[in-house]
């Protein structure tokens, strides 16, 4: 660990409590940001990629979660073992996270005002005592400004349902940049929109993660988003992380059978058709298949892949692969 | 199916689909959903309907397979009109257009065993004798790759793209011609989708079936369509087919949506034109903006764009364009 990392996930085990056992859902992730980088974290839906960024800033389920095994270290402080003050000082000064459906991320009966002028309360209340009215509309207008929205003043008026879904997205950008931070968390920030209202939400994101060098975890399904906005991107399946490299790299030399699967799946624009994608489902987490966890979807599985999950291994500079295909 | 005298299986004209929400001083307020669209569909392609959401490109499916009765405007299928409401469409027709749900979750009961779901369709179009009415559901299983004993297995307990084999399983039962895909894979993974959608194409060369299908998702388009058609705001704004359509995209907004979209290869990054950058969104089609709906977020906008709606003019064989900057072109 060097002085540029700024969060590091140490073999992350994340179980979910239900009838009959414990989904075990992240099993060994392995995960870096580095100071100003901005990283992709690319899954298909149910592979552990939002319980990730959940546990980062603590908000699993209580309860119903369990950490058996791992470390979060942020800033060289391990997350898991913070006090409820240092993790209330973490949520509002050092990582803010977007949310996939902005309609559900906003209270509908509250203005927007209200609900920004929180965050911005929130935020500056640790420092000083009392915070006048006027701040934090003036924070909270500026906040709005920066992310492009016309009449800042009048939004701040308005309830969540005057809004369209793009410009609700673009609230919520708001409100995670109402204070400086250094991770942004964007948990499928698109997704929810229309193509052209994405790109422009993608474009926002970008230009405001380079104005302020903030650090960014972009969490997608969609690797052409991931591409186009990353430095770095780590595939995820079924709970482990089973490759990653610098974002070119991975395009132009695809090594995990299930990374490989995965991109010939994307149509192109150019054309050609689609492959057949990959046979089989997303494992069962109560019971999930012993070794690793991709070996009974994967064409070239052998018996060996039965006994021990393979461990990520380094077979260029900076692009490490879990899978025993590529150790030999 | 055997081939007509003409070659379209589907002649939609003037389609104009108005839903009433409310009344003022001036009269009631209507949402133009869909607001004058022509266009035809040939036998055995795929006529690919893409658009944002809001375009009114759901409302033309469910017009279509008589879920709506259109405002006015025809629709033919075969050369007979089906502009009437499904309760007073012949069963003989009902059967030949079929629709496959965006979300297999909500349009399957999850109530009934599969056995249910493919028994009715069975029962209603076709006359198979009651004791070959399995045989039947076990060949149609077999059609979208599901073994046989998925029939006693209700759709909770099966995944997302199961689901969606069988909602397909079910649009098959009837034997139809024309089937009506309305986002049959935005709700499923990509490698799903890709299942998905080869066994789709493997099915349409096999039975011979001709789709209409409704998509956001401009690169899945150019892998499934022969000719597209793009929807803004209830109207039509440029139909070609699929290749030309990448390569040589003329209505502005056409340009807006392929630059929008994220691709994975150095080569598509090339077909992608640079020069549109998406600004604005989609206006609510309560208040559709005068003269051309998309003048608002265009960025070769005229003084003629805000006054006169543009007309559907051919700038080249098969391919329609609905835009001030071509209509000159055309004409002179």
């Amino acid at each position: 660990m060097d002085d540029k990392t700024l969060l590091e996930i140490k073999d992350l085990h994340v179980w979910y409590k239900v009838y009959g056992g414990y989904l075990k859902v992240l099993h060994g992730v392995n995960f870096l940001v580095r100071k100003g980088e901005r990283v992709g974290l690319v899954g298909e839906a149910g592979c552990g990629k939002t319980t990730t960024m959940k546990s980062i800033l603590q908000i699993l389920p209580p309860g119903d979660s369990r950490i058996p095994k791992g470390e979060i270290i942020y800033k060289g402080k391990d997350i898991l073992k913070m006090s409820f003050g240092e993790l209330q000082r973490l949520r509002s000064k050092e990582v803010a996270m977007i949310f996939q459906d902005p309609t559900a991320a906003l209270n509908p009966v509250f203005t927007i005002g209200a609900q920004i002028g929180d965050v911005v309360r929130y935020s500056i209340a640790l420092e000083e005592k009392r915070v006048k009215k006027e701040k934090i509309k003036t924070l909270s207008a500026r906040a709005l400004k920066e992310v492009y929205m016309p009449d800042p003043e009048r939004i701040l008026t308005n309830y969540p349902f005057q809004l369209s879904g793009g410009m609700r997205q673009r609230v919520c950008i708001a409100m995670s940049i109402s204070s400086p931070r250094n991770l942004l968390i964007a948990d499928e920030p698109g997704t929810s929109l229309d193509v052209t209202i994405q790109d422009q939400i993608l474009r926002l994101l970008k230009e405001i993660v380079e104005k302020q060098g903030t650090s960014i975890i972009l969490i997608t399904h969609s690797l052409g988003v991931a591409r186009e906005m990353t430095d770095r991107i780590y595939v995820m399946y079924a709970g482990t992380i089973v490759e990653t490299a610098p974002a070119k790299d991975l395009f132009k030399n695809p090594v995990h059978p299930y990374t490989r699967g995965l991109l010939a799946s994307v149509p192109k624009i150019s054309g050609g058709g689609i492959a057949r994608g990959i046979p089989g489902r997303i494992p069962d987490y109560l019971n999930p298949p012993p070794g690793c966890r991709f070996q009974p979807r994967c064409e070239y599985a052998t018996p060996s892949c039965q006994e021990k999950p393979p461990q990520l291994f380094e077979i260029d500079k900076d692009h490490f692969v879990a899978c025993y295909l590529a150790q030999r | 199916m055997t081939q007509q005298g003409n070659s379209e299986i589907l002649k939609v004209v003037n389609l104009k689909k108005y839903f009433r929400i409310g009344k003022d001083k001036r009269g009631p307020i209507y949402v133009r959903a869909v607001d004058g669209v022509s266009f035809n569909v040939k036998y055995g392609e795929t006529l690919g309907l893409v658009g944002e959401s809001g375009s009114g490109k759901s409302t033309i499916a469910y017009t279509v397979v008589g879920m709506y009765r259109p405002t006015s405007g025809q629709i033919l299928f075969k050369n007979q009109n089906i502009g009437m409401e499904a309760v007073r469409r012949p069963l003989s027709l009902k059967k030949e257009i079929q629709i496959v749900f965006q979300d297999p979750g909500s349009s399957l009961n999850p109530r009934q065993t599969i056995e249910q779901i493919l028994r009715l369709p069975l029962k209603l179009h076709t006359n198979t004798p009651k004791k070959q009415l399995k045989e039947k559901m076990i060949e149609l299983l077999e059609k979208v790759e599901l073994p046989a004993d998925y029939l006693y297995k209700s759709p909770p307990s099966i995944g997302g793209g199961e689901k969606q084999m069988v909602a397909i399983a079910r649009a098959l039962a009837p034997n139809p011609s024309l089937i009506v895909l309305d986002e049959p894979t935005s709700a499923l993974d990509v490698s799903v989708q890709a299942k998905i959608i080869n066994k789709l194409m493997d099915l349409q060369k096999e039975l011979n079936l001709t789709y209409l299908f409704i998509t956001h998702d401009l690169s899945l388009m150019r892998n499934v369509a022969n000719r597209i058609a793009i929807m803004y705001l209830g109207k039509i704004c440029e139909v070609a087919d699929a290749a030309t359509f990448f390569e040589k995209p003329l209505h502005p907004y056409t340009q807006m949506l392929i630059s929008s979209v994220p691709v994975v290869t150095e080569e598509e990054e090339r077909l992608k034109p640079k020069k549109v950058v998406s600004i604005g969104e989609i206006p609510s089609p309560v208040n559709i903006p005068p003269g051309c709906s998309f003048h608002l977020r265009c960025p070769y906008k005229m003084p003629i764009c805000s006054e006169v709606d543009p007309e559907m003019k051919e700038v080249a064989p098969e391919h329609i364009v609905r835009c001030h900057l071509f209509g000159k072109q055309a004409s002179g």
